[in-house]
C-alpha cells in the first residue's frame, strides 16, 4: 500500500499538469451533470408542489349521521392510497368560498353549500387511474350525494409527470454517458503518460494487479476531488441562480450530494480501470 | 531451459517472421543469435520471454509451455528471466539504485532487504559509486550495467539480451561483453542477440543464425555432426 502510494505521489509530481487538467475535467464534466440534476430536482419538487393540489371532494347528502360519517373517514382514511381526509362543514365551504371570491361574497350569503370530504393522495398514487378508483369506492357510501374531481388536470399532470420522468431519464442517461467517456479518455491519457514504465513493470514480472493498483488509487482520488469541485460549483451557481432571480429553488441534500461525489470517485476508478485493462489487454 | 519446437511466427500485417524454427538452448548455456536486420532475432527473444505467442509450435522456457501459458502465469516466468535490450529502457526519472529497487519492489521484495541487494548488484556490475545517478548523468555503458544489474535482481536462470552492446562504443562493448561472460560462468544462460560479427566469431560460444525467419546455421549442430565422424587414420 505504502508503495502504491508512492507511485500515486510519484505520478502526481513528475505530470502536475496533467492531473490538474484531469481533476478539472472531472469536476467539469460531474458539474455539468449536476446542473442537469439540479434543474431536474427543481422540475419535480414544482410538480409535487402541483400534484399535492390533487383532490377528490365528496359531497355528503343533507342530514348525513354523524357517526356514519366518521366512521367512514376512518374508513377511508385506512385506504392504502389516501394520505388524508378532511371534513369541510357547510360554514367551512362558506367561508372558504367567500375567502376565494371576496368581491362576491354576497352572492354566498343565502347559499347553503353541502358539507363534503376532502381526500387527498399519497405520492405515487395520483395517477388517472387510481383517482378514478378511489373516488368510485368511496361512492359507494350511501350518505355520498356526489364525488368530484378535476379528471382532465389529472389527466395532464399525469402527462407532464411521465414525460418530464422520461426526458429526465434519457438525459441523465446521456450526460452520465458523456461524462465517462471525458474522464475515461483523460484517465487514458494518463495511463499513455506512463506506458513506458509500466512496460518495464512488466518486464521485470510485475502482475497485473500490481501495475493497476496505482492507477485505480488515483482515478479514485482525482473522481473525489473532482466530485467535491463539482459539488462546489453547482453550489455557487445554486446561490447565483436564487440570488439574483430571487427563485427560492431546492439544492442537494447532504446525503444526495455526498452520493454525487461518491460517484465521481467510482466513476475516476472505473474509468481507470478501464484504461489500464485495456492498455494491458492491447501490450 | 528454452525449446523452440517448430516455431512459426506470423505478425497481422508483416507476414511471417519466423518460419519453422527448432533449436534448444541448455542450462548455464551462452548462446548468439545472429544474422541481418529483420531475420527474426528479436521475434525469437520475444517469443522467449513470452511477449509474443508463436502463431504455431510450441515454445518451452522452464517448464512453462506457450501452448497453455495463461497471462497470470508470465509474470511468473518473468522473475526467473532477466531481460536487457540495446535502449536500455530505465526510467529517467529515477536515480540507478531506484531502478533496481523498482525491480525489487515491483515484485514483491522485502522492504529492508532491498538496499543491500541493490548494493551487491552494483558492485556486481561495477558501479558502487555510481547508485544516486540518474541514467542521464551515465555513459551508455554505465547505463547498460544498470539494466543488466536490474535484470539481476530477481537470481534469474537465463538472461535475454537484445543488441544489449547496439548504441556502444568497442570498448563499452567489451566491457559489457565481459560482464556478461562472468554472469554466465556463475551458472546463468544467456541468450544474446548481436549484429557485432566480429564479436561472434572471437568469441568461443554457441552460435545461431537466422536469415529471414529461417535459422540457417547453428554452431552446435555442427559440432553435433562433427563429432560423431571416425578420427582419420
Ligand atoms: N510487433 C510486430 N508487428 C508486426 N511485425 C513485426 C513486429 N515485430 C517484428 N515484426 C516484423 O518481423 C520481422 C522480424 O523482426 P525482428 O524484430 O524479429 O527482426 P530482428 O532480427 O530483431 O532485426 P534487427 O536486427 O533489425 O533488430 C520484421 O520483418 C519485422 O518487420
Ligand atoms: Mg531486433
Amino acid at each position: 500500500m505504502r508503495l502504491t502510494l508512492r507511485e500515486v505521489s510519484l505520478g502526481l509530481k513528475r505530470a502536475p499538469l496533467l492531473s490538474v487538467l484531469s481533476v478539472l475535467t472531472i469536476a467539469f464534466s460531474l458539474f455539468a451533470f449536476g446542473l442537469f440534476g439540479l434543474v431536474a430536482l427543481n422540475v419535480s419538487e414544482a410538480l409535487k408542489h402541483v400534484e399535492e393540489r390533487v383532490e377528490i371532494r365528496a359531497f355528503l347528502a343533507d342530514g348525513a349521521p354523524i357517526e356514519a360519517v366518521s366512521a367512514a373517514v376512518g374508513d377511508i382514511a385506512a385506504f392504502p392510497e389516501v394520505a388524508h381526509v378532511d371534513i369541510i362543514t357547510p360554514e367551512q365551504a362558506l367561508a372558504r368560498a367567500r375567502k376565494e371570491m371576496g368581491e362576491f361574497q354576497d352572492v354566498f350569503d343565502a347559499a347553503v353549500l353541502p358539507a363534503s370530504l376532502e381526500i387527498r393522495l399519497k405520492p405515487g398514487y395520483r395517477d388517472p387511474a387510481t383517482v378514478r378508483e378511489v373516488a368510485e369506492r368511496v361512492k359507494t357510501y350511501s350518505f355520498v350525494d356526489d364525488v368530484r374531481y378535476c379528471e382532465e388536470w389529472v389527466q395532464k399532470l399525469y402527462n407532464i409527470r411521465t414525460i418530464a420522468g422520461a426526458t429526465g431519464l434519457v438525459l441523465g442517461i446521456a450526460f452520465a454517458g458523456v461524462a465517462i467517456i471525458i474522464i475515461g479518455s483523460t484517465i487514458r491519457m494518463t495511463v499513455l503518460a506512463r506506458a513506458r514504465e509500466i512496460s518495464i513493470m512488466r518486464l521485470v514480472g510485475a502482475t497485473d494487479a500490481f501495475v493497476r493498483r496505482p492507477f485505480l488509487v488515483d482515478g479514485f482520488a482525482k473522481g473525489v476531488v473532482g466530485g467535491l469541485l463539482a459539488l462546489a460549483l453547482a453550489w455557487v451557481a445554486y446561490r447565483l441562480v436564487d440570488q439574483t432571480l430571487g427563485i427560492s429553488s431546492a439544492f442537494f441534500k447532504t446525503g444526495s450530494a455526498a452520493v454525487g461525489v461518491l460517484a465521481g470517485g467510482v466513476i475516476g476508478l472505473l474509468g481507470s480501470a478501464m484504461s489500464v485493462g485495456r492498455h494491458l489487454r492491447d501490450v | 531451459m528454452i525449446r523452440f519446437s517448430h516455431v512459426t511466427k506470423e505478425y497481422p500485417r508483416s507476414g511471417v517472421a519466423l518460419n519453422n524454427a527448432s533449436f534448444t538452448v541448455a542450462k548455464g548455456e551462452f548462446a548468439f543469435l545472429t544474422g541481418p536486420s529483420g531475420a527474426g532475432k528479436s521475434t525469437i527473444l520475444k517469443l522467449v520471454y513470452m511477449e509474443e505467442r508463436p502463431t504455431s509450435g510450441e515454445v518451452r522456457v522452464g517448464g512453462i509451455r506457450s501452448s497453455d501459458v495463461k497471462r497470470r502465469e508470465i509474470p511468473k516466468l518473468r522473475r526467473r528471466l532477466g531481460i536487457v535490450f540495446q535502449d536500455f529502457r530505465l526510467l529517467e526519472d529515477r536515480t540507478a539504485e531506484q531502478n533496481i529497487a523498482f525491480a525489487l519492489e515491483v515484485t514483491g521484495t522485502a522492504r529492508d532487504a532491498i538496499p543491500a541487494k541493490v548494493g551487491r548488484l552494483l558492485t556486481q556490475v561495477g558501479l558502487a559509486s555510481k547508485g544516486t545517478s540518474f541514467p542521464r548523468e551515465l555513459s551508455g555503458g554505465e547505463q547498460q550495467r544498470v539494466a543488466i544489474a536490474r535484470a539481476l535482481v530477481n537470481d534469474p536462470v537465463l538472461l535475454i539480451a537484445d543488441e544489449p552492446t547496439g548504441n556502444l562504443d568497442e570498448r563499452a562493448t567489451r566491457g559489457i561483453f565481459q560482464l556478461l561472460r562472468d554472469i554466465n560462468a556463475s551458472g546463468t544462460a544467456v541468450l544474446m542477440a548481436s549484429h557485432n560479427l566480429e564479436l561472434v566469431r572471437r568469441s568461443e560460444y554457441r552460435v545461431i543464425e537466422v536469415t529471414r525467419g529461417q535459422i540457417v546455421f547453428d554452431s552446435a549442430e555442427r559440432a553435433a555432426a562433427e563429432q560423431p565422424a571416425p578420427p582419420a587414420v
